[in-house]
């Protein structure tokens, strides 16, 4: 009875691996993230019970029970952020999803650096990973936070770069390591204020010069650091759920950063230090104009396809026009249209964002097709319906000398009729011209995206 | 901790990460970066353990922060992976009845 912790903690485990099992596949998803959650509970009310049993205690690094003010703290703690974090989560936009997964992954770097300065100022763990732990913890959540900040809007999101960045950056990291190995070596709490200060300002610049589009990959990596940083944690006060529920997220973590990275033609080190967004394509000029269409004419073009294949992008979540969407996919299959969409694999913020908007809409899965399955068809495809896509269906992207140059994307372009609707005549979030929309088989709809598809939903009525 | 057992831990955590995502479709990215960023909400324990330990006042302030934090990443990742896949549920729902 009284050593409990350690086969919980082997449970909880357990059931984390097999929970993250079933998060990879669409049918056990649900299963898995609530199995997670069941032993996370567990975990967490066997590590207050184990305050209580002293022999258990010791186990976790304790020299008895703890003082009264400390369970009291503990428990207050518990409550304010569990509710915090849950009163948030459920009631945030769908849309807004992908700077919440950023925030909630920053709090957790945030508490690993946190445990990591309680052991640092204690002297009680060791030091050297508690160090590491810190550093970081310190990186992600000041990083998640400028992650947050940049797709919330509340912040410039283009790449915000200056003379010297790469050094400066390196400089700062390596003076801020320095002050927590000079606290380890000299035994010194206060070297511990410039070390938290300026491994913080690193997560910082780092993210700085990053621009929106490359941030779905930025939050994986953080997210990849955060379960590194608690595993190191987990070594200093040598708890192995700690340790292998930080690796496996690390992994895993790091695995999932590399696939996003893929899908968009990146890699890791020029999302970093590319500072992609940044600057203006030189030279390359573009032919043709941007041809408006009323939404009667471009519902009748829809009405009398053959296939329709629908193009989604961010302005689709902006406008929350998924349910729109989905009734205009009705009408059209009404009239015997076949409707398709073609999801992008970083639509949107994140991979997935588009599946999970549409499957909140209605849309089933069987419409849902991806890059490769959808691009030998638009040839044989009578309209292409793009919604708030831009960089996505960017044909530049096969143009040698653009930033985009080398990045997959839906060849829309190839269909018989293209039409676009967005909000105005902006760039796209990286910041580069679309020659789409100045083709000869592409017309605009100029608009939010949820009263455009209404419009034409009430235009297809009168077809 | 042994050296040695701490690493042969670290080496076959990290294949299980690797091997349990490696088959992931696209869909899924978003709700398994989030459901993983629940799991390693674990920091929350760690954070338990950081402030029962905590004896001058600074650290119990620091502590209380780590818990304050840990807890938000368990019951925010919890919540927003549970939203974001309780979508696809409904979905298989209405898509199989036309």
């Amino acid at each position: 009875m009284i050593d409990f912790i350690d086969p919980i903690y082997l449970l909880a485990v357990i059931v984390f691996i097999f929970g993250l099992k079933g998060m990879s596949s669409p049918k056990t998803a649900r299963g898995g993230i609530v199995a997670a959650g069941v032993a996370m509970l567990i975990a967490v009310v066997a590590t207050a019970a184990a305050f209580f049993f002293p022999t258990t205690a010791s186990l976790l690094g304790l020299s008895g029970t703890p003082a009264l003010v400390n369970l009291a703290l503990i428990a207050l703690g518990i409550g304010i952020g569990g509710g915090l974090g849950y009163y948030a989560a459920k009631k945030v936009q769908m849309t807004a999803m992908p700077q919440m997964v950023a925030a909630y992954n920053g709090m957790g770097g945030g508490a690993a650096a946190a445990i990591a300065a309680v052991e640092l100022l204690a002297g009680s763990g060791i030091n050297g990973l508690s160090v590491a732990g810190a550093v970081i913890g310190s990186v992600s959540i000041a990083g998640s936070l400028i992650a947050f900040l940049k797709l919330q809007g509340w912040m410039r999101q283009r790449p915000i770069v200056y003379p010297l960045q790469q050094p400066t950056n390196i400089a700062v990291l390596i003076v801020g390591v320095f002050f927590g190995v000079l606290s380890v070596v000299m035994n010194q709490g206060v070297y511990l204020l410039p070390f938290f200060v300026l491994t913080l300002l690193f997560g910082i610049l780092l993210t700085l010069p990053i621009g929106g589009a490359d941030m779905p990959v930025v939050i994986s990596l953080f997210n990849a650091l955060t379960g590194i940083a608690v595993a190191m944690d987990g070594f200093s006060i040598q708890n192995y759920a700690m340790i292998v529920a930080g690796i496996l997220v690390g992994a895993a973590g790091t695995l999932l950063t590399v696939l996003m990275a893929r899908a968009m033609n990146r890699s890791i080190p020029s999302v970093l230090f590319g500072a992609f967004g940044a600057t203006e394509e030189v030279g390359g000029s573009i032919q043709g104009s941007l041809k408006p269409i009323e939404p009667d004419d471009a519902a009748s073009l829809l009405a009398y396809a053959g296939q329709v294949v629908i193009a989604p992008g961010y302005g689709m979540a902006v406008a929350q026009a998924q349910q729109k969407v989905k009734e205009l996919v009705d009408a059209l299959e009404a009239k015997g249209v076949t409707v398709k969409f073609a999801i992008h694999p970083v639509a949107g913020r994140m991979p997935g964002h588009m599946n999970v908007l549409l499957a909140e809409a209605g849309v089933s899965y069987d419409h849902l097709y991806d890059r490769d399955e959808i691009n030998p068809e638009f040839a044989t495809t009578d309209v292409v319906l793009v919604i708030g896509a831009n960089d996505v269906v960017n044909p530049a992207a096969h143009r040698q000398g653009s930033p985009l140059f080398g990045m997959p994307i839906l060849d829309v372009e190839n269909a018989k009729n293209v039409l676009v609707i967005k909000r105005g005549q902006g760039k796209g979030f990286a910041g580069i011209e679309n020659d789409l929309f100045y083709k000869d088989n592409c017309r605009m709809l100029y608009g939010d995206a949820q009263a455009v598809v209404g419009k034409l939903i009430q235009s297809l009525k009168t077809v | 901790m042994d050296v040695y057992a701490a690493l042969f831990v670290v080496v076959l955590s990290a294949f299980l990460g690797y091997e349990v995502i490696s088959r992931v479709p696209v869909l899924l990215h978003t709700p398994l970066m989030s459901g993983s960023n629940f799991i390693h909400g674990i920091v929350l324990v760690g954070a338990m353990v950081a402030l029962a330990i905590a004896q001058t006042p600074l650290e119990q302030a620091v502590g209380f922060v780590a818990v304050v934090m840990g807890a938000m990443n368990v019951t925010g990742g919890y919540a927003v992976t549970e939203r974001i896949l309780a979508m696809f549920d409904r979905s298989k729902k209405q898509g199989g009845s036309p």
